[in-house]
C-alpha cells in the first residue's frame, strides 16, 4: 500500500499541476484515477518504454550478458548492412509473408464472410464451424499441417496418389514450404473472418434498398454500397494483418522443427531455423538465433531496431486511419 | 447483430418474392459452396483424429482410416511423455496470468475510459502503441531483466508482468467499458459513491461479458503462447508448458504420428471445450476488438 501511495505522487507530476480552483471532490478523482493506472503506468514503463530505449542502446554495444555491454559504435549496423550473410534472406521470407499471406488471408476471409451473411439458415452453425480451426492453439495447427502434408504417410499426399497425382515435399521442400504455411494461413483465417462478418452485418440495409432501386447491380451495389462501409474495417484488418506478418514466428519456426525432425531445445534451434534451406527463415526468427541461440545480445538488439522502423510506419498508419485506437471519445 | 438479422429476413423474402428462380438457384449455389468449404475445413481435423486411433505400425503406411482402432497413443501421451506436467505448467501460466491480468488491467481501462484527467489520452496512445508492436523489438532488454533476477528457465518471466497490467487486455476493457451509459455511473455518483464504488458497483456487473471475453483472450493467448516459453524455459524441461512440449516433443519421436496427433488433440481440447461454452462472450469480444468504437 505504501508504494502505491508514494508512485502515485510521483505519477501524479504526470498529469501537471493541479489547478488550485479544482474542487476537492475533482481533485479526489483525479488521484483515484492515478491510483487506479499506476500497476499499467508502472507496467508501460517498465516492459515498453524502458525496453525500447534499452534496445537502442544495446544496438550500440557488444554484449553476451556474460560481461558488461562494451560499446562498438555503429558496428552492429555496419555489419547487418553490409555483411550479416542471413538477415536479407530473412527480411525477404518475412516480406513474402507481408505481401502474399496477408492479401490471401483476407480475400478469403471476406469471401467467407460473404457466403455466411447470405447463409440465413443455421447462421451460428455455419460461423462456429468456419471459425474454430482459428482456435486450436497454433503449436497444434502447424503439427497437424506437416502431418497432413508429410510427404511419406500424409492423407493430402494419399489423397493425391489415388488421383494419380505425385505429391510435392510441401513443408520440406524450399519452394513450397512458404505456400504450405499459406494453406494453414487460410484454414485459420477466422478471426479476421469474424470481423468481415460483423462489419457485413452492420452495413444498413436501406442502402442496399435504395441503390437496387436505383437500377444499381450486385457488382454495383458491392462497389458503391458495401465496400464504402467495410473499408474502416479492410484496413484495421489489412494493417493489423502486416503487423503480423511482420512478427511472423511461431508458426515458421514450429514447421521447420517438425518437418525437419529435430528438436528444437537450445543450440538446435539454430541449427534448424528456416528449414528447409532457410526458406522458413523469418526476420524475427533471425533475431532470436542471433540474440537467444548465439547471445549476441547487441547484434540483435540492432536487429530489433530495424524491425521498430518498419514497424512504426505501419503503426502510423493504423493510428491515423483507424478510429478505435484514437482517444477522443474518451472525452465524451 | 439482433437488430440487423429481422431487417435482412425482411428483404430477403422481399426479394424472393420478386424473382423466385433466381433466388433458389443463388440459395444453391452458395450452400453447395459452403458445403464444399466446410468439408475442406473440417477434413484436417479429422485425419488427426483418425490418425491418433492408429497404431504405430498402421501410422507408418499411408493408410486413412484406423483398423484397428486403439485408444493406446492417447495412453502413450501421458506414460511415454510428461504430458501431466506440461498440462499442469500451462494451467498455471495460463490461470495465474489471467487472475494477474483482470487484477491490474480493469482498474487501469476504466480510469482511461470514464475519468478526465490531462494525460489520459497520452497514455492510451502509449497502450495502443504497446499493444501493436511486435514483442521482439523490446524481447532482449525484457529478457537481460529477468536473467539479471534469476528468473530464467521459469514460468514467471511470463506471468509476472501480468501483474503491471496487459495492454491488449487494456484495450479491450476500455472498448467495452465506454460501452455502458454514463447515466448509471452518474447516478451512483449522485448517491455519493467513489469512484472505487463505481467501478465494483455499477461498472463490474454490467461489463461481466467483456471482463469474460478479456479473460478468455488472456487465456488462450498464454495456453497458446510459443515464443515466450521457448525464450524462457526452452533450457530448462520442468516449465515447459504444452504448446512448447508439443513441437519440442516431436522431435525426439519423430516417426511416431500417432502418439502426435495424440498429444495434438489433448492440447487442442480444453480451448475448444471453453470455447463452446463461451461462444457468444468470445465473438462478442473480437468484433468489439476491431470494429465497434
Amino acid at each position: 500500500m505504501t508504494t502505491i501511495a508514494s508512485r502515485t505522487g510521483r505519477a501524479g507530476t504526470l498529469t501537471g499541476p493541479v489547478r488550485p480552483g479544482l474542487r476537492r471532490s475533482q481533485r479526489r478523482r483525479l488521484l483515484t484515477a492515478l491510483v487506479m493506472l499506476t500497476p499499467a503506468l508502472l507496467g508501460l514503463g517498465l516492459f515498453f518504454g524502458y525496453p525500447l530505449v534499452a534496445s537502442v542502446f544495446y544496438s550500440f554495444t557488444r554484449y553476451n550478458l556474460l560481461s558488461e555491454p562494451e560499446w562498438i559504435g555503429l558496428r552492429n549496423y555496419q555489419y547487418l548492412f553490409t555483411q550479416d550473410p542471413k538477415v536479407w534472406t530473412a527480411a525477404a521470407n518475412t516480406l513474402w509473408f507481408v505481401v502474399i499471406l496477408v492479401p490471401i488471408r483476407l480475400l478469403t476471409s471476406l469471401g467467407v464472410a460473404a457466403l455466411l451473411v447470405r447463409a440465413r439458415q443455421a447462421s451460428g452453425f455455419w460461423r462456429t464451424a468456419f471459425y474454430l480451426p482459428a482456435l486450436v492453439p497454433p503449436v497444434a495447427s502447424v503439427v497437424a499441417f506437416v502431418f497432413l502434408f508429410n510427404p511419406g504417410t500424409g492423407p493430402v499426399n494419399a489423397i493425391l496418389h489415388a488421383l494419380g497425382i505425385r505429391g510435392p515435399l510441401w513443408f520440406s521442400d524450399p519452394n513450397l514450404a512458404k505456400p504450405s504455411l499459406v494453406l494453414l494461413g487460410i484454414w485459420v483465417m477466422g478471426d479476421v473472418m469474424i470481423i468481415f462478418l460483423a462489419a457485413l452485418l452492420d452495413v444498413p440495409r436501406d442502402q442496399y434498398e435504395a441503390a437496387e432501386l436505383d437500377g444499381a447491380n450486385a457488382f454495383q451495389r458491392g462497389r458503391y454500397v458495401t465496400f464504402p462501409n467495410i473499408i474502416p474495417v479492410l484496413i484495421f484488418a489489412g494493417v493489423t494483418g502486416v503487423i503480423a506478418a511482420l512478427q511472423y514466428f511461431t508458426e515458421a519456426a514450429v514447421a521447420s522443427a517438425v518437418a525437419s525432425g529435430k528438436a528444437s531445445v537450445g543450440d538446435a534451434a539454430g541449427a534448424v531455423a528456416g528449414y528447409p534451406d532457410d526458406s522458413l527463415l523469418t526476420y524475427t526468427q533471425w533475431i532470436y538465433v542471433r540474440g537467444f541461440s548465439n547471445f549476441q545480445l547487441g547484434y540483435a538488439s540492432a536487429l530489433a531496431v530495424l524491425l521498430f522502423v518498419v514497424a512504426a510506419v505501419f503503426l502510423a498508419l493504423l493510428l491515423r486511419r483507424v478510429k478505435a485506437f484514437t482517444p477522443e471519445e474518451a472525452q465524451s | 447483430m439482433t437488430t440487423v438479422v429481422p431487417r435482412m429476413m425482411g428483404t430477403a423474402s422481399a426479394t424472393r418474392f420478386r424473382r423466385p428462380s433466381g433466388r433458389v438457384v443463388g440459395w444453391v449455389a452458395e450452400h453447395t459452396l459452403l458445403a464444399v468449404l466446410l468439408v475442406l475445413f473440417v477434413a484436417p481435423i479429422v485425419f488427426v483424429l483418425l490418425t491418433s486411433l492408429m497404431t504405430v505400425n498402421q501410422t507408418l503406411t499411408a493408410s486413412i482410416w484406423p483398423n484397428p482402432f486403439t485408444a493406446q497413443n492417447y495412453l502413450d501421451a501421458f506414460a511415454k511423455v510428461p504430458l501431466a506436467r506440461w498440462f499442469a505448467n500451462s494451467a498455471l501460466y495460463a490461470v495465474l496470468a489471467t487472475l494477474f491480468m483482470l487484477a491490474s488491467s480493469i482498474p487501469a481501462a476504466y480510469a482511461l475510459a470514464r475519468l478526465r484527467f490531462r494525460g489520459a489520452n497520452l497514455i492510451f496512445l502509449a497502450v495502443v502503441v504497446a499493444m501493436l508492436l511486435p514483442p521482439q523489438i523490446t524481447a532482449v532488454p525484457i529478457y537481460v531483466m529477468w536473467a539479471k533476477l534469476g528468473f530464467t528457465g521459469t514460468l514467471l518471466p511470463l506471468i509476472l508482468p501480468n501483474l503491471l497490467g496487459d495492454a491488449f487486455s487494456i484495450f479491450l476493457l476500455r472498448q467495452f467499458f465506454l460501452t455502458i451509459p454514463r447515466e448509471y455511473s452518474d447516478a451512483a455518483r449522485m448517491d455519493g459513491a467513489s469512484e472505487w464504488g463505481v467501478l465494483t458497483r455499477v461498472i463490474l456487473p454490467m461489463a461481466r461479458p467483456g471482463i469474460a471475453a478479456a479473460g478468455l483472450f488472456m487465456f488462450f493467448n498464454s495456453w497458446n503462447d510459443y515464443y515466450g516459453p521457448l525464450l524462457y524455459t526452452s533450457e530448462n524441461e520442468q516449465w515447459w508448458p504444452v504448446s512448447y512440449g508439443l513441437a519440442t516433443f516431436r522431435g525426439s519421436h519423430s516417426t511416431n504420428w500417432g502418439l502426435t496427433m495424440a498429444i495434438t488433440v489433448l492440447v487442442m481440447v480444453p480451448v475448444v471445450l471453453i470455447f463452446f461454452f463461451a461462444q457468444r462472450v468470445f465473438v462478442e469480444g473480437i468484433t468489439l476488438s476491431g470494429v465497434k468504437g
